[in-house]
């Protein structure tokens, strides 16, 4: 078996210990993922698992064995992903440290609001999710931000939501 | 912060009242003031696109051939010594190359501690680093393994055995005050300051306020954890490290392992995050030597919790502030003293009444800080020092005494606003707060507050509005120096040891050469973040971007004579001296006459020269002195209490600001927020619980200390004056530091006007007000 990550097949690591963020970022260096607590509480290591945000911290190497992982590389591998374009507009970063965790997480988030996934704030439950500010707040609020880009992130995460629904 | 310090910066603050002004600093106005180039637009973080892209390099990210990896161990004791170590099971674990413990380390002295009369001083704590077996605080370092890969080295670090031997330690606050010292000095101000009687005038006032306020331990919590990478070669040293001071660490790493300051190199080119407290720790000293002791490039990543055991943060205040006033509502006594928290082994007063000694004029001041001995980790700055929280204590008993008055709170400011310093009696050289209340005020609808507390509701919440004074003082630090330099293909480029940790340092640098040497902005590129550059001061006290630009300032005026040297008899410049040419339109300008001119392009080609570079330093920053130089904000609130959760929701919040010219809008706005959601951390939720009977913190985790989350972030409104101030290089004022005071006061105060409860100890959590 083998994780496909950014489309390049890669043997799981030997130590069963390796979290999905160390074998990431010690051993293939793809430091665009962030280490911020190593413990869940951040959200500085979010990647894509089968499209999917997850944490990376919280997540050992070998669980993700034969499925596909896309981190802040993958996501702009093609020249600048809409996420990443908007957040530089917005100025949705300062030291740019949570930032691509933020992009993961935002990009996932957008295609949970579009399968219709409710949130603690969604007041109507029947129809489809309408995508405001509180929604993108609750949505994004597991990853933190110590600069205070906080509006600038909602803004850009807006931004997408709209040309994407345009 | 001695007493000769203080006789020193008496006299020459005397001194320079008698000096002209135009002899100082700023004496002429920086002519950049108020001329439209590249400062002053919008212009994108020119680092922004490798951020999004994960591409921007942090410390933790060098990649290198051999590398292995540390971890410590810290002490579960508050203070004693280790009675036994056992290290066997550890270095006999899969993968361990070393453990260090004070029996094997080689002998380090401590850093000296952090002076203001000394840039190099870089110590946080004076406690010697694995020494010896004696533990001073909970959390210390007492060990460190060094593996093959992180997870070894974390295993390795479990296995450790250890038994201490523990002694009697002051954990207490409220018993540590009854040995609390007077310390002469808080930075370059007198601490005790007695101006009239004011206790007596206080007694005899008509309308007075008195009362304590308190806030907590709190740490700055960086995303980014501390970390460096370390590589020794043959007598020189690497470390790629995330410091706010890259050349003041790479000087007391040379003074510490005996080498040449030339034989150290620390590379910083991105911070994540900073805000105080990525200074100098044990932990770089561990790491260096382990490095050198294992003979192989080493990282040292601390945990999370490793964060808050060994880098301190804000030291918890009581602070007393009690106001006088006449029937109009002058002031006629302000008093404000308390404690804080400085072990002896720490260098950072947390200087709590700074702001005050300029906020107000009155008949009589009393001022004191005293310093409670604790045994814990050595606190240190966090954003706005000082004022952060000395703010909320005496913004807060501003709002009260405007109640007692029955009088607008914004009037009783306006009332009280000095027109010159109300203690030295310096003239300020801008100050504009009463036309930022004016704007925020109107902006805000400040006059839709009702004027009785708990009279606004909707369902269970009870709505308030609030607001509250913000300030930082202008800082400009001594030695700042670059090297400018053109190219033949009419490029420039600046280069310093600067940091960028957030606040958009390259961008605002490159737009300021931009404009000194009358180029378009992309023909402009910024090397910083190297300690083998030109010497930046540290990034602290909202400073770098003003000391960088009057090093700028310095060398675009030593730039004209070695162009004009170049240039030669051929040059339509020829026959001019430096004083009579100026930069301008890519190139030098006569001055009386701008038709001649020649561009750098022309000189350094018909020169046959690639470059040209100089090396300049700003003058001494002397107009600090002889100026009282101050920025102020006016925060305003606007929230919801619940009557069932006492939950307290921020609708809204603004922040105007008078901070003489404004470089960047987008950084600059993004600076304010940053600060202003920080000074929301402080009003609502951040707190670091410090067990008293153990000395031990309890929440060393970001799930729980809670540092604002996206949820708890309302749109957040900024604005500002934009006068320039005429003392300062760009006419500029730090702007780091100011967006989190004023804050929670403003929240408090909200919190109030919806409630009628007065919320006197940070933070105001829900329990508060049930």
């Amino acid at each position: 078996m083998a994780i496909r990550i950014n489309g390049t097949e890669v043997a799981p690591p030997e130590d069963a210990r390796v979290s999905l963020l160390d074998l990431l970022r010690e051993r293939l260096h793809l430091t665009g993922t962030k280490l911020g607590c190593n413990q869940g509480a951040c959200g500085a290591c979010t990647v894509l698992v089968d499209g999917n945000r997850v944490l990376s911290c919280l997540t050992l190497a070998v669980q993700v064995d034969g499925r596909t992982v896309t981190t802040i590389e993958g996501l702009g591998a093609d020249g600048l992903h809409p996420l990443q374009a908007a957040f530089l507009e917005h100025d949705g970063l300062q030291c740019g440290y949570c930032t691509p965790g933020q992009i993961c997480a935002a990009s996932a988030m957008l295609a949970e609001v579009e399968a219709g996934v409710p949130s603690y704030v969604t007041r109507d439950l029947s129809g489809p999710v309408r995508l405001s500010r509180d929604e993108v707040r609750e949505r994004m609020s597991g990853n933190l931000c110590r600069c205070g880009a906080h509006n600038g992130i909602v803004d850009a995460i807006l931004a997408v939501a709209a040309e994407r629904a345009a | 912060m001695s007493r000769v310090q203080n006789v020193l910066v008496g006299s020459v603050r005397t001194a320079l009242g008698w000096v002209p002004a135009q002899w100082l600093p700023g004496g002429t106005p920086d002519p950049l003031i108020g001329r439209h180039g590249e400062i002053g637009r919008q212009a994108s973080r020119v680092d922004g696109a490798l951020k999004v892209q994960g591409q921007a390099r942090f410390s933790a990210e060098v990649a290198m051939e051999g590398l292995c990896y540390a971890a410590l161990v810290h002490s579960t004791v508050t203070r004693g010594r280790i009675a036994r170590l056992d290290t066997a099971a550890a270095e006999a674990a899969p993968g361990v190359l070393l453990v260090v413990t004070h029996r094997n380390m080689p002998r380090v002295a401590s850093p000296s501690l952090i002076s203001m009369t000394d840039p190099t001083a870089t110590g946080n704590s004076s406690l010697p680093i694995l020494q010896d077996d004696q533990v001073h605080y909970n959390g210390q370092v007492v060990a460190a393994v060094v593996a093959e890969t992180q997870e070894q080295a974390d295993h390795a670090a479990s296995l450790i055995a250890i038994d201490y031997e523990a002694a009697p330690a002051e954990t207490r606050f409220e018993e540590a005050k009854a040995g609390a010292r007077v310390i002469p000095s808080l930075l370059i101000e007198r601490n005790h300051l007695s101006f009239g009687r004011a206790e007596r005038e206080l007694a005899r006032s008509p309308h007075k306020v008195d009362n304590r306020y308190r806030t907590p331990w709190q740490n700055h919590n960086a995303i980014e954890l501390h970390a460096l990478t370390v590589a020794w070669g043959d007598d020189e040293l690497t470390v790629h490290d995330t410091t706010q001071m890259i050349a003041a660490e790479a000087a007391t790493l040379a003074k510490l392992f005996g080498l040449k300051r030339e034989q150290v190199r620390v590379l910083s080119p991105f911070v994540g995050g900073g805000f105080g407290g990525k200074g100098f720790w044990d932990h770089q000293v561990a790491a260096v030597a382990a490095a050198r002791m294992v003979g192989r490039p080493l990282r040292l990543q601390l945990s999370r919790e490793g964060v808050y055991r060994i880098i301190g943060g804000r030291s918890p205040t009581e602070q007393r502030v009690a106001i006088g006033a006449d029937e109009d509502g002058r002031f006629t006594a302000l008093l404000h003293d308390g404690w804080s928290v400085m072990p002896p082994y720490g260098a950072c007063p947390e200087a709590y009444t700074l702001g005050t000694r300029a906020a107000y004029r009155a008949k009589s001041f009393e001022i004191l800080q005293r310093h409670v001995d604790m045994a814990v980790v050595p606190n240190t700055f966090m954003r706005a020092p000082g004022e952060a929280i000395g703010t909320f204590a005496l913004e807060s008993a501003v709002d009260e005494l405007a109640h007692a008055l029955a009088l607008d709170p914004i009037e009783l400011r306006l009332r009280n606003l000095p027109d010159k310093h109300p203690i030295t009696g310096a003239p300020f050289s801008q100050h504009a707060p009463a036309k930022s209340w004016a704007d925020g005020a109107a902006r805000f609808g400040w006059e839709r507050r009702s004027t009785t507390p708990g009279a606004r509701r909707e369902g269970e919440w009870r709505i308030g509005m609030g607001c509250g004074s913000g300030s930082f003082p202008y800082v400009r630090m001594p030695g700042a120096a670059v090297r400018l330099s053109v190219r033949h293909d009419g490029t420039a480029s600046l280069a310093c040891s600067g940091q960028e940790m957030g606040m958009g340092t390259a961008t605002v640098l490159a737009q300021q050469v931009a404009d000194r040497l009358g180029l378009p902005l992309a023909a402009v590129s910024i090397e910083i973040g190297d300690s083998a550059l030109p010497a930046a001061p540290l990034a602290g006290g909202s400073g770098q971007t003003v000391s960088i630009a009057g090093a700028i300032l310095a060398a675009a005026e030593k730039l004209p004579a070695e162009l004009l040297r170049l240039a030669g008899n051929d040059s339509p410049l020829a026959g001019l001296r430096p004083g009579e040419v100026r930069l301008a339109r890519e190139g030098l300008a006569g001055a009386e006459e701008p038709s001649r001119h020649e561009s750098f392009r022309s000189i350094l080609t018909r020169a046959n020269r690639d470059e040209v570079s100089v090396t300049a330093s700003g003058t001494p920053p002397l107009e600090m002195l002889k100026f009282a130089m101050h920025s102020t904000a006016a925060m305003f609130c606007e929230l919801r209490v619940s009557d069932v959760t006492g939950e307290v929701r921020v609708d809204r919040l603004l922040g105007s600001f008078d901070c003489g010219a404004i470089l960047n809008p987008r950084t600059a706005a993004s600076q304010f927020r940053g600060g202003m959601i920080m000074g929301l951390g402080l009003a609502l939720t951040e707190e670091t619980l410090f067990d008293e009977r153990s000395g031990r913190i309890m929440n060393p985790t970001l799930a729980d200390y809670h540092v604002p989350a996206h949820m708890d972030v309302p749109e957040i409104e900024v604005m500002w004056t934009d006068i320039p101030d005429p003392r300062s290089p760009l006419g500029a004022r730090g702007i780091g530091e100011i967006g989190i005071t004023g804050v929670a006061a403003a929240v408090a105060n909200a919190v109030f006007n919806a409630t009628g409860k007065r919320v006197r100890d940070l933070p105001i959590t829900l329990d508060k007000l049930l």
